[in-house]
């Protein structure tokens, strides 16, 4: 049986209250940090665990933590990134709204690791449901002494504090996320200063996504080094991974890293497999900004290796033939999805998510979104093809935040891999862009 | 669709909520209310108008522009009067493999409006929306706070009916 | 003996040595250069949204983008990106690459390309032609040729003030007249709305903005969205004649250019320095109000670059005129036409072959294989 660490208890009823959690063993990782451990003795098992962030970056958090500049009389900020909205990612809105209080207890242990007072989860507007049980379960632990002043007589204290966001994707991004809650539009900040050093009203912050902070009661009560041994080389522990498309059973799962894909897409366990009838066409790892994979790729990586769940095995090949890890948001495609339609899809999603403040992101992103938009209703020319990827690689690399990026990749791994159905789309308009269209012996939807 | 009475005021319950906010940031960071604020302001006009916003940006001591910049940026407030229920519909890429459009196309025909026009009697506007983090569960459409997950055409008819009453 | 830190930061800029002051920007390493010789001038990277005295502007537009090929003495690493050069401040020993690495005025060239998407190429109606960032812009970095074929996203016009007009249509988003507002006055009335491509910079409920130095917006606006509105279509800015002029001024330093023609004063700005920002805001009284000659005490005729517009046919023209050795040079190249194709005269083929070659230069990266 795998390592559950976020999901163990998701499942027990009642575990949104703090009495059942409690019950399961919640919050100890509190009392065992604030009572027995300094708050460099927390970071120092951060940085064993070998944990990447979660967000889609992957960066490690212990090392992110590390970072943290500490100037005297200047508070610290934690600010917890719960602005999910790749599409294809909805782990953490499942956690938060199943199992509250695992991300108030990492967000207290992370808080007293960093010293910092005041903390933050920003939740996406959409959620305001969500921020309602966050709030709700921030009120509980607050009255059973976990929060608020003086936190198990040790003197800590702490403030949490569930901000709501406006919709927009863009403040997924850390700095267009500290602008936000500053109460200001949602431009992603110039870097350097990064946050570590001016965040949150110019003082040092760090931002990490729900996921990474939720893994840390964990860290504390096993060790750092106990949740390095689960998983495979450098991806350590487990990761959330959102399954959907066309798949026998979409959902949140819990995996260690370096799972197959294979038995990720296939066995009961998982996904159970592609829809009945169908078969495998493409997939999109690690949510939509990541590059999208052929049926062949998908399970062995091009030199003919299986193909693992972890943040180097996805992206063996670099871009010609891998993907990323990214947030985990894991999109199924079988024969009948058009890719020329969900390319457009996408470009239109970075087009009405782009913040507008760099010129190659804000014109860009609606160039490319036109012109895939002619391709898939029968007016492209094949220059056009050639155009995409010329546009794409303009954005890529030269923009203020990744977002460009994120908009640049899906475009440039769709050709890439699926070049003849775009050109099927230009040479016969007619019949592409029908429904019950047949490409390459499949009917498309 | 109502227009804004003037003077505008939020009620006493609301008020205090919106006083409570404030004091969440440290001193003079007030700014920082300002989203969930607008969202208070919403809840109870339905919308935000100028001169909402000319009132949210007092109670804040801010300058007016700096609320229209920030209500304009984030997708979630209206800045037109809307329907009783809004229908904030995804109509990003895993909810169309979920059959998303067809069940979109559905529910335009049978309100008989398009995306940003509400119907007749006041009932509904549909608004379309990107990916609402519930991808695994579409296809997806939120009213208010209440998400409407693996949308169907009967479930679509339900939903009507129920909020028609 | 602690050996006594160095004052000054040596950094290379396209292959040449300037020592700057720690926390200089890139950019301003590179006018350094410039100012100094100005036969360097072209090495600098454009600034379309980057203007010095308003402190919070930059790293917006990317024209400035250039390759940093060793970050510092001690950490010789190429940056992995290109950076911003306005905002981005020098190190120890930090090696710069601008006009030197194609891959910098490759990317430069879609900047261009990106900015002008959705503008409308009003030249010929705007007022700011001629004294236009854009234009000098696209002049020197951009193509000849669009491969945007969709509708260009326009706005209507509309007027901010009795003084100032607002061409949202013209604009590429620099902010720099938010900062200016932010910078002149406390209360702020107009910001940028909206977001992505449909972002516009307009006051939302229309406003005038009502300030003693609201008319500085004009002068840092780097194309023609804001213009003067008691300028409007007076005259092509390359047929009047700037004079260095000042009066006594209670709310400014009243110190201003005067443009004219004949002897009339068309138009009072700010007087700039040699990268085309304002030296100090004026207000709007001197701007607007103070149109005539005995307003002023008038300094002299103001410097401007013989590479510009505004200086043709009238500033010593015996300068501009070619000295002897150019001419000698010419001749001795000149070799009679001994091309001896056929002279096509029919007007499709010629039209056909123009495209084509035209073609070939625009989209020669494109010929690089993207599958790989």
């Amino acid at each position: 049986m795998a390592t559950k660490i976020l999901t163990e208890h998701i499942n027990v009823p009642g575990i949104e209250t703090f009495e059942v959690y409690r019950k399961q063993g919640g919050y100890a990782a509190v009392e065992k940090a604030i009572k027995t451990m300094s708050s460099e003795e927390v970071v120092e098992e951060a940085k064993k665990s070998g944990i990447r962030g979660r967000g889609g970056a992957g960066f490690p958090m212990g090392m992110k933590w590390g970072f943290l500049a500490k100037p005297e009389g200047v508070p610290r900020y934690l600010v917890c990134n719960a602005d999910e909205s790749e599409p294809g990612t909805f782990k953490d809105h499942h956690l938060m709204k199943s199992i509250p209080h695992l991300l108030i207890e990492g967000m207290i242990v992370s808080s007293y690791a960093l010293g910092a007072n005041k903390s933050f989860i920003y939740v996406r507007g959409e959620l305001m449901y969500v921020i309602r049980i966050l709030e709700k379960a921030i009120e509980e632990a607050k009255v059973n002494g976990f929060l608020g002043k003086n936190i198990l007589g040790s003197g800590y204290d702490l403030e949490l504090v569930v901000q709501s966001g406006g919709g927009a994707y863009i403040c997924g991004e850390e700095t267009a996320l500290l602008e936000s809650l500053e109460g200001k539009r949602g431009n992603p900040r110039n870097k350097p200063p990064f946050p570590a050093v001016k965040g949150l009203y110019q003082s040092p912050t760090v931002v990490n996504n729900v996921e990474s902070i939720a893994n840390m009661p964990w860290v504390i009560n096993h060790g750092g080094d106990a949740y390095a041994a689960i998983g495979i080389g450098r991806s350590t522990g487990t990761k959330l991974i959102s399954a959907s498309g066309h798949i026998q059973k979409p959902g949140v799962y819990e995996i260690e890293l370096g799972l197959g894909v294979d038995e990720f897409l296939n066995s009961d366990e998982y996904c159970g497999g592609i829809r009945k009838g169908h078969y495998l066409k493409a997939l999109v790892a690690g949510g939509s900004s990541v590059p999208i994979l052929p049926a062949h790729l998908i399970t062995k990586t091009a030199a003919g290796e299986d193909r693992l769940m972890s943040y180097e095995s996805l992206s063996d090949g670099g871009f010609a033939t891998g993907t990323m890890m990214g947030s985990g948001g894991f999109i199924v495609f079988d024969e009948t999805a058009c890719i020329v339609r969900n390319t457009w899809n996408f470009s239109r999603f970075y087009h009405h998510e782009s913040c507008g403040q760099c010129s190659p992101c804000r014109e860009g992103t609606g160039w490319m979104e036109k012109v895939l938009h002619r391709i898939e209703h029968g007016h492209g020319s094949l220059h056009d093809i050639d155009l995409l990827v010329d546009v794409a690689k303009k954005i890529e690399g030269n923009t203020i935040c990744p977002l460009g990026d994120a908009a640049a990749w899906p475009i440039a791994s769709a050709i890439r891999h699926f070049r003849e159905e775009f050109e099927w789309h230009i040479n016969s308009p007619k019949e592409a862009t029908q429904p019950g269209a047949v490409f390459m012996g499949a009917v498309l939807a | 669709m109502t227009e804004t009475p003037n003077p505008v005021a939020f009620t006493p319950e609301r008020l205090a909520k919106v006083k409570e906010v404030i004091t969440r940031y440290p001193e003079g960071r007030q700014k920082s209310a300002l989203l969930p604020v607008l969202h208070i302001a919403q809840e109870q006009w339905g919308w935000v108008s100028s001169e909402v916003m000319d009132y949210v940006a007092e109670i804040l001591s801010i300058e007016p522009v700096e609320v229209y910049e920030v209500a304009s940026f984030y997708t979630m407030y209206h800045l037109d009067p809307v329907g009783k229920h809004v229908i904030e519909y995804c109509r990003t890429g895993p909810c169309c493999l979920m059959g998303g459009e067809e069940i979109y196309d559905y529910l335009k025909q049978k309100l008989g409006i398009q995306a940003g026009e509400t119907t007749a009697d006041g009932l509904f506007t549909i608004k379309e929306v990107e990916c609402l983090a519930a991808c695994g569960w579409g296809p997806v459409f939120q009213i208010r706070e209440q998400f409407y997950m693996n949308l169907t055409r009967e479930r679509v008819d339900e939903i009507i009916e129920e909020l028609s009453k | 003996m602690e050996e006594v830190k160095p004052q000054l930061i040596k950094i290379t800029f396209d292959g040449i040595e300037v020592e700057v002051e720690p926390g200089t920007t890139i950019m301003q390493a590179a006018r350094k250069i410039a100012e100094a010789d100005e036969s360097q001038g072209h090495l600098v990277p454009p600034a379309m949204c980057y203007y010095k005295p308003l402190p919070t502007s930059g790293g917006k537009c990317r024209a400035c983008l250039v390759r940093v090929a060793a970050g510092s003495a001690k950490d010789p690493r190429p940056m992995p990106k290109l950076v911003p050069s306005c905002i981005t401040q020098v190190q120890e020993g930090m090696i710069v690459e601008n006009t030197t690495n194609p891959s910098v005025l490759d990317t430069r060239k879609s900047i261009v390309e990106f900015l002008l998407i959705n503008h409308p190429l009003d030249c010929p109606v705007c007022d700011q032609a001629g004294e236009c960032h854009l234009q000098d812009f696209s002049f020197e970095h951009g193509s000849v040729k669009t491969r945007y074929e969709e509708d260009r996203r326009t706005f209507d016009k509309i007027d901010i003030g009795p003084f100032v007009q607002l061409h949202m249509t013209r604009c590429i988003l620099c902010y720099r007249c938010v900062y200016t507002a932010d910078q002149i006055t406390d209360k702020r009335v107009h910001g940028v709305m909206n977001r992505g491509d449909a972002s516009e910079i307009s006051t939302y409920i229309e406003k005038a903005i009502d300030n003693d130095f609201s008319g500085n917006v004009i002068d840092v606006c780097p194309v023609g969205a804001l213009t003067d509105k008691t300028y409007r279509f007076k005259s092509r800015v390359w047929f009047s004649k700037p004079e260095d002029a000042h009066c006594d001024c209670d709310k400014c330093s009243g110190k201003v250019t005067l443009w004219y023609r004949g002897d009339e004063v068309i138009r009072v700005t700010a007087r700039k320095n040699i990268w085309g920002e304002v030296n100090e805001f004026i207000c709007n009284k001197c701007r607007f109000e103070r149109k005539k000659t005995s307003d002023w005490v008038i300094e002299g005729p103001t410097k401007v670059k013989r590479s510009s517009v505004i200086s043709a046919n009238k500033y010593r023209k015996d300068l501009i005129a070619k000295p002897d050795f150019s001419l000698r040079l010419a001749a001795s190249q000149f070799k009679p036409i001994d091309d001896e194709r056929e002279y096509t005269t029919d007007i499709e083929t010629v039209r056909h072959q123009s495209i084509e070659n035209n073609d070939k230069a625009n989209h020669r990266s494109l010929l690089t294989d993207n599958r790989n």
